[in-house]
């Protein structure tokens, strides 16, 4: 973004106040334009009307990421990859999670292709009310031949709509793989210092986004990238090449430490988004376990430093989990607390003889409290205690969950503790301090759950309905 | 030039591949074509045959690309030029690559650079250890081509003064020595190739043993004779009884130049920050997860104890990967880029508990408990990795120490954070080949 502050911004906007965009006023609507939170087409009037059209245009260059972004794939699937403006997370927020595609390739035999796929499209690991998930599918070249690559396309198609990046060297081979794939806006890897005209010809002719490779040669990099950008071709990645082991790895990091400084800096020839290929690790490693390790170790790096696209080759869960997480890490947006709303949530069907449990509306908490309690069955009664959005023992530490809290929180939400046969309040076990303090307060006898909820289910067989 | 070719042979070779759609083709009798430079060729009847010579190229050209043949590449490598508007050739040529340097700057405004903070003491400097450890004096963040990392990152690896619980698969490395500390501090040494030892006195809690600050100093003095490697020692984290603890441990290890671990804003600091001034130690400076208590401590500690700049390390917390890293990730981050920009109030070297990870249900737990979850797949492998992870997404917000407690995760962080500080030499990789990589 070329601009940082609010007051820049509103000299492009109307001045008006109409609140169109829902925003009380034009600077208001400017300070969401800096923060990425609105875009510049929510403002109604200056998009609608002539007379500001100018503006806008300007506006809008003015506005654009520094990385550019860009789109494989169509549809809902379809993934932006690139679009950021800073060099660290604290600084506003990482945009456009880092892609996570995961290969194939064309001697595999067919039932093998297939459920290779299915494996990666399928994994799914519950997050923060929300499941973590796998992105993309890298088919690559073996064979070198073109038949066989098309064919293995085709049907990667059929079983999966993921976006691909098809892999190959061979011009021909890439072109047998877009006559297949080319509507559905495949990533093309990669055009180097030997086929680049090629395949900067077959960008353009399908219109497709491509990767430049130049390993370890930043100037033959920043070379193709400019040449593909000012013949038109916009979408492009950049792959300087990702060296696995020793001395190598620290150059590749470096790479990328360099590449995204420039372009942050403002060098719109390099400002791209980036791909590391963390599955070379498959090269330098022979066991299985071994390769998985380092591959995730490499993919980690890569995920905290300024990669916006990964090609991997272990499906284990043991590498996928930790992936997901990372990369989860890095893209939060640090500006927002994550809350649910302060409630007493229903768990299946409760009923006068279900528990009352309590937690915080921290989001990790609730969610990972509300899905161990509904995948295992349990009926019950759930509070959100309004925590400011503080985990349970950072909160009993903090002061955000009390026994008033906890009393406030039931009332609020209109809870009468006389429709259970039981008044009964569970506390998480992080909170048994305040056991006596809750007794107090609501009058309810208070029961002590276990310290993880994973647990909660056991716990449930072994102390519920609580003796009399 | 004289070209012959007779199109009669071309169908011959088609007809063993077995190409399907010749439709469109025909090609009639045995037309020989004769093009030669001389004249005999009317202008009409060479515009003719030329255009039925390029109609039949089409279609050949066609088969070919069916075939797999790079057709393009050859029409556009013969005819030198773009084949405009060509329906075979597709799109344009882009005759050459624009030049271009790549070129970037280094980091200006980092110009202060992190405290070094030495641990440990030989006998040159009236101790008994055998080595020192030195963290700290980055000029850059961690491994960036700003500026040299002058040390390495170091691991200590934690010992308990009693059992504890542990996930199942980092307790399956210490069952011969848990009720030992001694020995357990000669095996992560010996076997587990630890930097440093961190003896964790928690049986002196009053809610555990509450075992007397004078005995668990015993299992200090243990400690340092097990072991000659620099030594970290940690309470309980009871904060009444802690500062008692590690004064009597400071004591028995006078001129050893442990870590004393820790001073926190919720105890009596001035305590121990005196202990370990009083006996020539560092100590660790612990907040939680907030930048501004972080600076008040270091302040309390420097200008109300008078702990000199090179013995103070910080410990800002470490959440586990999926539980707050984000949060840690991000204050340790902060913390480092002030410390670079010249708040000297920061400018600390690191250390993480980044045994925390292991608090991570996904690195102990034998399966989720998510009946929607895909298959957590075996724990002996979740939770090292787990552990690996975290310790080295820190790594790269600048921490300098690691206090860890699983071999194979030490053994795995220490390889990746001595390859990028540069130090690890490995065979180059051919990376160029790894579409076709058999794997
Ligand atoms: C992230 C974190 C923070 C973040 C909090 C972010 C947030 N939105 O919550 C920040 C940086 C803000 C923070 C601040 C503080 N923190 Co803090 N923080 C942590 C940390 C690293 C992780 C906590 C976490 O998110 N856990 C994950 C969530 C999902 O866990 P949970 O909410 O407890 O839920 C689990 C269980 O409680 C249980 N459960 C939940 N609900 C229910 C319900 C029932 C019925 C049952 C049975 C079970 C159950 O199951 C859940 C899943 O396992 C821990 C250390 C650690 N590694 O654990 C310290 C920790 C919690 N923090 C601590 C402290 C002291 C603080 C501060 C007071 C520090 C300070 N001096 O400023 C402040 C207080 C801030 C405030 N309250 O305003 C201490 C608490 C010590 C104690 N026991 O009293 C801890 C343990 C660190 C430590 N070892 O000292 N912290
Ligand atoms: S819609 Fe546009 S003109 Fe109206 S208040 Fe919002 S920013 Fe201002």
């Amino acid at each position: 973004m070329k601009i940082n502050s609010p007051l820049e911004a509103y000299k492009f906007l109307p001045g008006t106040n109409c609140g169109e965009c829902g925003e009380t006023s034009c600077m208001a609507f400017a300070s969401h334009l800096i923060d990425r939170s609105l875009q510049a087409t929510d403002c109604i009037p200056l998009i609608e009307e002539k007379k500001y059209k100018k503006k806008y245009d300007e506006l809008v260059t003015l506005l654009a990421p520094e990385i550019r972004e860009v789109v494989i794939g169509v549809g809902d699937n379809a993934i932006s990859i690139g679009g950021d403006d800073v060099l660290h997370r604290h600084k506003l927020t990482f945009f456009n999670k880092t892609a996570l595609a995961y290969d194939v390739w064309d001697t595999m035999e067919e039932a093998d292709l297939v459920e290779r796929v299915n494996k990666i499209q399928d994994f799914k690991k519950f997050y923060v009310g929300d499941y973590l998930t796998l992105d993309m599918i890298a088919v690559r070249s073996v064979s070198n031949d073109p038949e066989k690559f098309a064919a293995t396309v085709k049907k990667v198609m059929e079983t999966t709509d993921f976006p691909m990046v098809l892999c190959s060297f061979e011009p021909a081979v890439l072109r047998a793989g877009l006559e297949v794939a080319a509507e559905k806006r495949p990533l093309l890897y990669a055009a180097n210092k030997d086929n680049w005209q090629e395949v900067a010809a077959l960008a353009q002719e399908f219109n497709v986004p491509v990767t430049v490779f130049a390993p370890n040669d930043l100037d033959l990099l920043k070379s193709m990238a400019k040449t593909f950008a000012d013949n038109g071709i916009e979408d492009v990645v950049l792959d300087p090449g990702t060296f696995p082991t020793g001395k190598g790895l620290k150059t590749t990091l470096n790479n990328f430490l360099k590449i995204r400084r420039a372009g942050i800096n403002g060098d719109r020839d390099i400002a791209f988004p980036i791909m590391a290929v963390p599955f070379t690790a498959w090269m330098a490693h022979d066991d299985e376990v071994s390769a998985s390790y380092w591959e995730t170790v490499v993919a980690s790096i890569f995920t905290v430093k300024y990669g916006d696209i990964m090609i991997m080759h272990s499906i284990e869960p043991y590498a996928l989990m930790p992936q997901l997480h990372i990369r989860d890490t890095m893209y939060t947006d640090p500006r927002k607390p994550v809350t649910v709303d302060p409630a007493v949530y229903e768990i299946g069907s409760p009923t006068a003889d279900s528990p009352l449990l309590v937690t915080t509306n921290f989001a990790l908490t609730y969610y990972t409290v509300e899905s161990d309690l509904s995948s295992n069955g349990v009926d019950c009664y759930l509070t959100a205690i309004d925590t400011d959005g503080i985990g349970v023992e950072a909160a009993v530490a903090g002061g955000q969950l009390t026994a008033a809290k906890i009393k406030k929180g039931l009332d609020d939400a209109g809870f009468d503790m006389g429709k259970l046969t039981h008044k009964v309040i569970v506390l998480p076990g992080l909170a048994a301090r305040l056991q006596g303090d809750v007794e107090d307060e609501t009058g309810a006898g208070v029961m002590i759950g276990p310290a993880d909820s994973g647990r909660l289910p056991g716990w449930m067989e072994q102390n519920w309905p609580p003796q009399k | 030039m004289s070209n012959k070719m007779k199109l009669s042979g071309l169908t011959d070779i088609l007809k063993d591949l077995d190409v399907q759609s010749l439709e469109g083709v025909t090609i009639e009798g045995d037309i020989e074509l004769d093009i030669s430079g001389g004249g005999g060729l009317n202008p009409a009847m060479a515009y003719a045959l030329g255009h039925e010579a390029a109609q039949i190229s089409m279609h050949v050209a066609n088969i070919a690309r069916m075939l797999g043949y790079p057709v393009d590449q050859l029409f556009a490598a013969s005819m030198g030029g773009v084949p405009q508007q060509a329906p075979v050739a597709g799109a344009s040529r882009i005759p050459e690559l624009l030049p271009a340097k790549f070129d970037v700057s280094k980091m200006s405004e980092w110009a202060t650079p992190i405290q070094e903070v030495t641990l440990g003491a030989t006998s040159a400097d009236g101790g008994s250890r055998k080595n020192t450890v030195t963290l700290g004096g980055e000029n850059a963040l961690p491994y960036y081509f700003d500026a040299e990392m002058p040390h390495r990152n170091y691991v200590t690896m934690d010992v308990f003064d009693m059992p504890i619980s542990m996930a199942k698969s980092v307790k399956e490395n210490y069952g011969d020595v848990i009720n030992d500390p001694a020995d357990w501090a000669k095996k992560v040494v010996k076997d587990f190739n630890a930097d440093m030892v961190t003896i964790h006195l928690i049986s002196t809690d009053p809610l555990i043993d509450d075992t007397p600050a004078r005995e668990a100093a015993k299992v200090v003095e243990d400690v340092l004779q097990a072991v000659k490697v620099p030594i970290v020692i940690g309470g309980s984290g009871n904060p009444k009884k802690d500062p008692e603890v590690l004064e009597k441990a400071a004591e028995v290890a006078e001129g050893e130049r442990v870590l004393l671990a820790s001073a926190s804003l919720n105890l009596d600091y001035e305590r121990v920050a005196k202990a370990a001034t009083d006996h020539g130690h560092a100590v660790l400076s612990w907040t939680q997860l907030e930048i501004n208590a972080q600076k008040e401590l270091n302040r309390k500690l420097m200008k109300q104890c008078n702990v000199p700049r090179d013995s103070i390390v910080m410990d800002p917390t470490t959440a586990a990967l999926g539980y707050g890293l984000d949060y840690a990730y991000t204050n340790m981050e902060r913390i480092r880029l002030a410390g670079l920009m010249g708040d000297d109030e920061l400018t600390f070297p690191m250390s993480s508990g980044t045994t925390n990870a292991w608090g991570a249900r996904e690195s102990w737990m034998k399966e989720s408990p998510l009946k929607q979850d895909s298959d957590w797949g075996p724990r002996e492998y979740r939770g090292p990795i787990w552990e690996i992870v975290t310790g080295l997404t820190l790594s790269l917000a600048g921490n300098d120490m690691f206090m860890m407690m699983h071999p194979t995760s030490v053994q795995v962080l220490k390889e990746i954070t001595q390859t990028l500080y540069g130090s690890i030499e490995a065979e180059e990789i051919d990376i160029t080949k790894w579409i076709g990589a058999e794997v």
